[in-house]
């Protein structure tokens, strides 16, 4: 039996049809709050039950308890606010109202106001993010570009922003009937935002020989300078997949999230939205989910300590390399030997390769994959 | 924003010590923060006992042609 979803039950929060015409034919009635690409995926993830049991945005008491407790009012686990952010001056609705949340002039959910608040910038970032360092991507985010006040409410779904992956991009109701279908038990689910080399591909087999299969799910989002593209991680990923793993025993499909870079929260995060997929086991790796050297490298690994009561098995890895003497891919726990026979797997590495066309070793990146990387004009996000 | 709410169960004063004890040998800060982790543990697993699927036959139908559409099945 696959995982049941955080809270039990799946949550399905899309309009109908006669709903969704209704709300769109009197689109002009409706107050409207403007939201991100950030927003308009928390929106389209409430919708399908990524986010179960969340089904709409949070209000003060879930927020309350989510900053100081990580933990929903209800007592759930949950480390990451989802809320979605006014300015005072357009703020033409309030608490009963129904609102349409836009993502560049297009409805893509209506909202049930259910609280608005007052949105504490430095509380917030301290607790979800441990600093308020405007370095830090995610404090960043909350200081300059979150607006003063929070709504919450319940939400029905009645659009999603432009999917160019779609044929990559399951539901958790497609996947858990998927894992069904494949007579898989025990899944472990794997989140990337990366191309993947070697030391990725050891951690993936080395936890599905406990497992019936694996649910690689790579994050599409806005990402970072000097990332891969989305497009050459899919790419990348298939041809990996369609070489290198046993028929049927791996999923591939893309989540669409915005990553917030709060280390050992979103670790935590990360792991309920695979559970919601129906992931019984998450792959928690080196400094998952950080940014920058705010969090240690093993500290997404800690928190996890802390719940008890998760329901999906995190499942922790240190970091794989290539050993000359050990003449294959291994880590610190199987090899003896020093770092002068160790070749470390390094992201860094392999993008300046690609750069400069320089050959990547195969027993960095499969061949297969690294024909992929090299094929791209232009493989990273500029 | 305050700090979490808290309320209170009776234990028998017998069990109390017996977990007084084992907590200080563990990373527990105290009875309380043992007792609350151990029932989320048993808490959560019985609750997930309970479970059905949220979608009907007519549904189960149209994801499992699309799984087959995309190649995942
Ligand atoms: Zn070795």
């Amino acid at each position: 039996m696959v995982s049941k979803p955080h809270g039990g039950r799946l949550i399905i929060r899309i309009a109908s049809e006669n709903r969704r015409s209704a709300v769109l034919g009197a689109a002009d009635e409706y107050p409207v709050i403007s939201i991100g690409l950030r927003e308009a995926y928390d929106v389209e993830n409430i919708g399908y039950g990524v986010y179960s049991p969340l089904d709409g945005f949070m209000v003060y008491e879930d927020l309350e308890n989510v900053l100081m407790n990580m933990r929903l009012s209800n007592d759930l686990p949950w480390t990451m606010p989802i809320v979605v952010s006014v300015d005072e001056d357009s703020m033409d609705f309030g608490v009963g109202d129904e609102v349409l949340l836009s993502y560049m002039d297009r409805p893509l959910a209506v909202m049930q106001v259910e609280d608005i608040y007052r949105l504490d910038r430095r509380l917030y970032a301290e607790r979800v993010f441990g600093t308020t360092d405007p370095s830090h991507p995610g404090v960043y985010n909350v200081f300059r570009e979150m607006g003063e006040y929070l709504v919450g409410g319940r939400i029905e779904l009645l659009d999603t922003v432009d999917n160019p992956y779609a044929r990559f991009y399951l539901r958790p109701m497609e996947t858990r009937v998927l894992f069904r279908e494949r007579g898989w038990k025990t899944i472990v689910g794997f989140q990337t935002r990366n191309a993947p080399h070697l030391g990725h591909e050891y951690v993936q087999k080395t936890a599905l020989s406990f497992v019936d299969g694996i649910f690689i799910n790579p994050v599409v989002g806005r990402k970072k300078r000097g990332d891969f593209k989305d497009e050459v991680i899919l790419e990348a990923y298939s041809e990996l997949v369609k070489h290198y793993y046993p028929k049927d025993s791996a999923v591939l499909s893309i989540v669409r999230y915005e990553m917030r870079y709060a280390g050992p929260r979103e670790a935590i995060h990360h792991a309920i939205m695979r559970k919601n997929f129906g992931c019984t086991h998450f792959i928690v790796g080196r400094d998952h989910a950080g940014v920058g050297d705010f969090y240690g490298p093993y500290d997404a690994q800690e928190i996890f300590r802390e719940f008890p009561d998760l329901g999906v098995t995190p499942v922790f890895f240190k970091e794989f390399f290539y050993c000359r003497r050990c003449g294959g891919i291994v880590h610190e726990r199987i090899c003896p030997h020093d770092e002068s026979n160790r070749v470390r797997f390094s992201g860094t590495y392999v993008r300046e390769a690609i750069l400069e066309g320089r050959d990547i070793p195969d027993y960095i990146v499969r061949p297969e994959v690294a024909r992929v990387l090299m094929s791209h004009p232009d493989p990273f996000v500029s | 924003m305050g700090q979490g709410k808290y309320t209170t169960v009776s234990i028998p004063k017998s069990l109390y010590n017996r977990i007084k004890k084992l907590v200080e040998e563990t990373g527990f800060k105290s009875v309380s923060d043992y007792v609350t982790y151990v029932l989320r543990e048993v808490v959560a697993m019985h609750e997930s006992e309970r479970y059905e699927e949220p979608f009907t036959e007519k549904d189960l139908e149209e994801i499992k042609k699309r799984l087959k559409a995309l190649g995942y099945i």
